[in-house]
């Protein structure tokens, strides 16, 4: 059962909601990451690293150090795992996809961040189908969140009100017990053995505001710091 | 020595050989969002008017654009792909019922055509376990984890495409359109290469040979995709 809750106060627009996440999970790279980013909000996560820090990042079709989209001339002969225009910097190299899923599922990716549907009390992740209604298949979803030694959410907290982070996902899952950290714009929530923890908090929001939009149990870390 | 003689013989028409695939077929497509498909044998396919396909490639790409036409005009009983949500043509028949869908993790997917190329009996991975994609399929325990048995997947026909192949069928990729097209190289009857620019023997040197010529049956030349 979810629970529909108030809108959040102060509101907060759309832009801001992916800044505060994108910024908030650029701080969990470190300088020489070799990381995948999900299509949409993950994707602005390159644009709040810290000064110093610079990541590698992979497109699984086939880009290891890809570079921005922005800067990328349209080439049939080059895009990215979005399939837009991408390019690949000095240094980098283009594999074929099974030497990317290798890459993915060996263990040699640093972390993968994403969005989702559904997480769990237990870490569990649906973000691929929404039966009857959404069908767009797993992609590579499925073997970046079970091969990076990180997955980190990236997500807004709630859909339209309705809790996402769930004490059991209801929608078809992409890999069970994966995800690790969960970014949003309330809070930033770490999966434990022990449950949910909630470790960092917008100040725009009391604690029993996140603790009434997600449903999973959450432990609230002591001290509890801003995530801004 | 000489570079050419006897070689040329897998250089045929477009007409020739999308000739050999038939109603009814199986038939894999490189290709990632339509980068690296085989634009001009996607073409001849739909020319030709070759039915009830069932297509193996990474996803149905964008609308309009490669293997997505081959669904759109209705030439597909099968397609199995692990990402369909650009091409809404795909969601729209599968509702109707009149297209099979079976989704397969992209990673996976490449590997079981690699088996299905390389002489194995299928994969062991965890991708997938404890989920839908492991329904049905046996779970193996080798020290201690647990993996999927995926099994290799082969085709009567692979169209794949290069940027430079020699007339013997060395394939060199440029940018990120060599994706699925190397291992779909190793795992059909008939491997078919589109070339947009087809070179003399010797012209790729052999340490940039990604594919090499002897999977390559037949070789039709396209030309500079812009």
């Amino acid at each position: 059962m979810t629970t529909v809750v108030d809108t959040p106060r102060p509101p907060l627009d759309k832009a801001q909601i992916r800044e505060i996440i994108a910024r908030r999970v650029a701080r969990e790279l470190e300088d020489g990451d070799f990381v995948n980013l999900g299509i949409g909000l993950p994707t602005e996560v390159p644009g709040y690293l810290p000064d110093g820090v610079q990541v590698i990042l992979e497109s699984e079709n086939g880009i290891v150090r890809a570079g921005s989209c922005d800067s990328a001339q349209e080439s049939p002969y080059v895009v990215n795992a979005g399939g837009r225009p991408a390019s690949c910097l000095v240094g980098g190299a283009f594999i074929d996809s099974a030497t990317s899923f290798g890459l993915i599922r060996g263990g040699h990716m640093d972390a993968t961040v994403l969005g989702a549907l559904q997480v769990d009390a237990e870490g569990n992740l649906a973000n691929w189908i929404i039966p009857g209604k959404m069908v767009p298949g797993m992609g590579g979803a499925m073997d970046l969140v079970v091969g990076a030694r990180r997955v980190i959410v990236a997500m807004e907290h709630t859909q339209k009100g309705v809790p996402k982070i769930l004490r059991r996902c209801t929608l078809p899952l992409t890999a069970v017990a994966c995800v690790d950290l969960i970014v949003t714009e309330m809070a930033v929530i770490s999966v434990t053995d022990a449950g949910l923890v909630l470790t960092e908090i917008n100040p725009a929001f009391t604690v029993q505001e996140v603790v009434s939009a997600t449903e999973a149990a959450l432990t609230v870390a002591d001290p509890l710091v801003s995530m801004l | 020595m000489s570079t050419l003689t006897g070689t040329a013989g897998k250089v045929v028409s477009l007409e020739d050989a999308i000739g050999r695939v038939r109603d009814g077929m199986t038939v894999m497509s490189g290709g990632f969002m339509g980068c690296g498909n085989p634009h001009h044998l996607v073409a001849g396919l739909l020319e030709a008017g070759v039915r009830d396909l069932t297509l193996i490639c990474t996803d149905a790409s964008r609308t309009g654009y490669g293997v997505a036409q081959l669904v759109e005009q209705r030439r597909l009983r099968k397609l199995v792909a692990s990402h369909v949500g650009l091409n809404p043509a795909v969601a729209a028949q599968m509702n109707a019922g009149e297209l099979e869908v079976e989704l397969v993790p992209q990673g996976t997917l490449a590997e079981r055509i690699r088996a299905g190329g390389a002489g194995l009996g299928g994969v062991l991975t965890p991708t997938g376990l404890g989920t839908p994609v492991a329904d049905g399929k046996p779970v193996i325990e080798v020290d201690g984890r647990a993996y999927l048995l995926e099994r290799p997947i082969r085709a009567d026909v692979a169209l794949i495409t290069g940027y430079r192949i020699d007339l013997l069928g060395n394939v060199w990729y440029r940018g990120t359109t060599r994706n699925f097209n190397t291992v779909m190289a190793t795992a059909a009857d008939l491997v078919i290469a589109e070339a947009d620019h087809l070179v003399a023997v010797g012209t790729i040197p052999p340490e940039d040979v990604v594919t090499p010529g002897v999977l390559v049956d037949l070789i039709v030349e396209g030309d500079e995709l812009s």
